[in-house]
């Protein structure tokens, strides 16, 4: 199939249906509007169901419900709505259900604004709901890979009976890139689900539930689970760019921020300055072993993470590294996004070189924090 | 090959569409592309932008602070942007509208009325092609008949669109040469 070009939100929404995904239920909100446009149209040509739900709360109990019997189904939102959801997620974890959420994030807290932000990190891959469950976390940086990973969202899914997130933000979600959809899965061909409530003529009823009034049962279900999560830990993946040879400094950044930190790579690269980049592209479970292993290989003096929030991703690399070398911190927040030039500018204060010839005036009013040196 | 263009003007204008146009031109070119909107709130009756990243390499960031290219349909757009634009750049404003030249004097200027030029046309609907034209006129970031092409698809329901928009279009192609050739003198 040859590439076309997609606005993020509708790639999403084709590779959902790619996937095999023939159910959606959604309430819309700025800047993922176009995920639920999409899918309003497209969804009744291939037989599926497009429901507008009459808020965030019924179209995250709707997808409880549908997961329960059976079906591949997903939701998307963005900030304010996700954290509506908050409570079924925790839910559909603790019954161990299958559903992909899509949050293409945007400023807050509270409603904040509808421009980029990655300040759901914590909400995301530390639980966001109550209770200990977790979920996998996919952060696509292209639009190519928002469609790619919303594809494995599913299957993911499906293979530990458990949410898992397509985490972008409204960049990922508003551009468009050349996408090409490399499979295309027929509903018909997916695996049994012999738990999933089907009506139980001729068999034992299936039960979906997450209450577990008996100490001893809940107890022994949350050991469970986190067996569960342990396991999910295989499914790590990350990509590294510019990290053969040695680096003074190794930024670390996730979806969007990650394509702006290889801008501001190539341009330093014409100052005769070599800068890495590790890249999680899941952030739950997270690849420590592999950030660690590309710290060592390239000898990093400073690893600098970079988001877009006041610093949460920041919080895991540092419990990563642990002290082995200085963790930096570089955020915009609200909206405002990191430009290449602000990294390069961060990037030369640390290796101790005065501003280049690009560097922005209004650095210092930027939010720069160097705490936690030498941990 | 590396630029990044931003496309301004105010919502009704399309500067949006001719972003897309020439984002596809890249694609069929072979070429990387992304096209980024401003998808702000100034987006309702206010000003409106895009930048599209050409490229033929995989591209990073898809905003840009220091364009390669400008095109300005209206005043606010150039005063918000002319600073941005790297020297030896291209800046195309629509004159019709914008009551200033660009104080710059390291870049290369494309001043049309393409607001008067669309409606001679027969549709000011047109300024936006009018613009793109004098674009592809002034730099090689894509070729004519590919871009033709693609309006062609593009409205390929209404063939008096597809007529109106590409003599827009060529009637801002030969500014943009005429002022490229200049520069060659």
């Amino acid at each position: 199939m040859a590439k076309k070009l997609m606005k993020g939100c509708e790639a999403i929404g084709e590779a959902a249906i790619k996937a095999g995904a023939r159910l959606f239920f959604g309430y819309p909100i700025t800047p993922q509007n176009e995920i639920p446009e999409y899918l309003s149209a497209r969804l009744p040509q291939v037989g599926g169901t497009f429901v507008q739900a009459e808020s965030e709360v019924a179209a995250s109990n709707m997808i409880y419900g549908a997961a329960g019997a059976g079906c591949r189904v997903f939701t998307s939102s963005s900030s304010p709505g996700i954290s509506l959801m908050q409570e079924a997620v925790s839910y559909i974890a603790g019954a161990e259900l299958p559903v992909v959420i899509i949050n293409i994030m945007r400023g807050g807290p509270g409603l904040g604004s509808i421009l980029p932000s990655q300040s759901d990190y914590m909400q995301a891959v530390k639980g966001g709901g109550h209770g200990d469950y977790r979920c996998i976390v996919l952060a696509p940086s292209t639009v190519q890979e928002a469609a790619d990973l919303t594809q494995l969202a599913f299957d993911l899914a499906d293979k530990y009976r458990n949410p898992v997130y397509v985490l972008g933000d409204g960049l990922i979600g508003q551009m468009m890139e050349p996408v090409e959809f490399k499979t295309e899965v027929d509903p018909k061909s997916l695996p049994d689900k012999p738990w999933a409530t089907t009506g139980c003529k001729g068999r034992k009823r299936n039960i979906v539930n997450s209450l577990y009034l008996d100490p001893e049962s809940l107890e022994a279900h949350n050991w469970a689970l986190q067996e569960k999560f342990a396991r999910m830990a295989c499914e790590v993946r990350h990509e590294t760019y510019n990290v053969q040879g040695h680096r003074d400094v190794l930024i670390v950044a996730y979806g969007s921020v990650a394509r702006i930190a290889r801008t501001a790579i190539d341009e330093l690269r014409d100052q005769g300055i070599e800068v890495g980049l590790f890249r999680p592209e899941t952030l739950w479970p997270y690849p420590d072993k592999a950030l660690l292993d590309t710290v060592a290989q390239t000898g990093a003096k400073h690893v600098l993470v970079t988001e877009l929030s006041c610093g949460q991703m920041v919080e895991d690399v540092r419990a990563i590294v642990a002290g082995r070398v200085p963790v930096e911190f570089y955020g915009r927040v609200g909206g405002m996004i990191v430009a290449p030039e602000e990294l390069m500018a961060v990037t030369r204060r640390l290796m101790g070189l005065p501003p280049g010839p690009d560097a922005p005036v209004d650095m210092p009013k930027m939010q720069i924090s160097f705490p936690l040196r030498g941990l | 090959m590396y630029s990044e263009i931003i496309m301004a003007g105010f919502g009704g204008q399309g500067v949006l569409l001719i972003g897309k146009l020439l984002a596809y031109a890249g694609l069929e070119a072979g070429r990387e592309v992304t096209w980024m909107p401003a998808y702000g709130p100034e987006m309702r009756g206010g000003t409106c932008n895009c930048t599209v990243v050409l490229s033929d390499r995989k591209i990073g960031s898809p905003i840009s602070k220091r364009p390669h290219a400008l095109v300005a349909l209206n005043l606010p757009s150039l005063d918000k942007f002319e600073d941005a634009v790297r020297p030896g750049g291209v800046i195309v404003i629509n004159t019709s509208l914008v009551t200033r030249m660009p104080g710059r004097t390291d870049v290369k200027v494309v001043a049309l009325p393409a607001s008067a030029i669309a409606t001679e046309l027969g549709t000011a609907k047109a300024t936006n092609m009018v613009a793109l034209g004098a674009l592809l006129g002034a730099t090689d970031l894509a070729n004519m008949d590919q871009v033709k092409g693609i309006i062609a698809k593009t409205f390929a329901a209404k063939p008096k669109v597809v007529a109106s928009n590409e003599a827009a279009l060529a009637r801002g192609f030969e500014a943009g040469k005429s002022v490229t050739a200049k520069a060659n003198n």
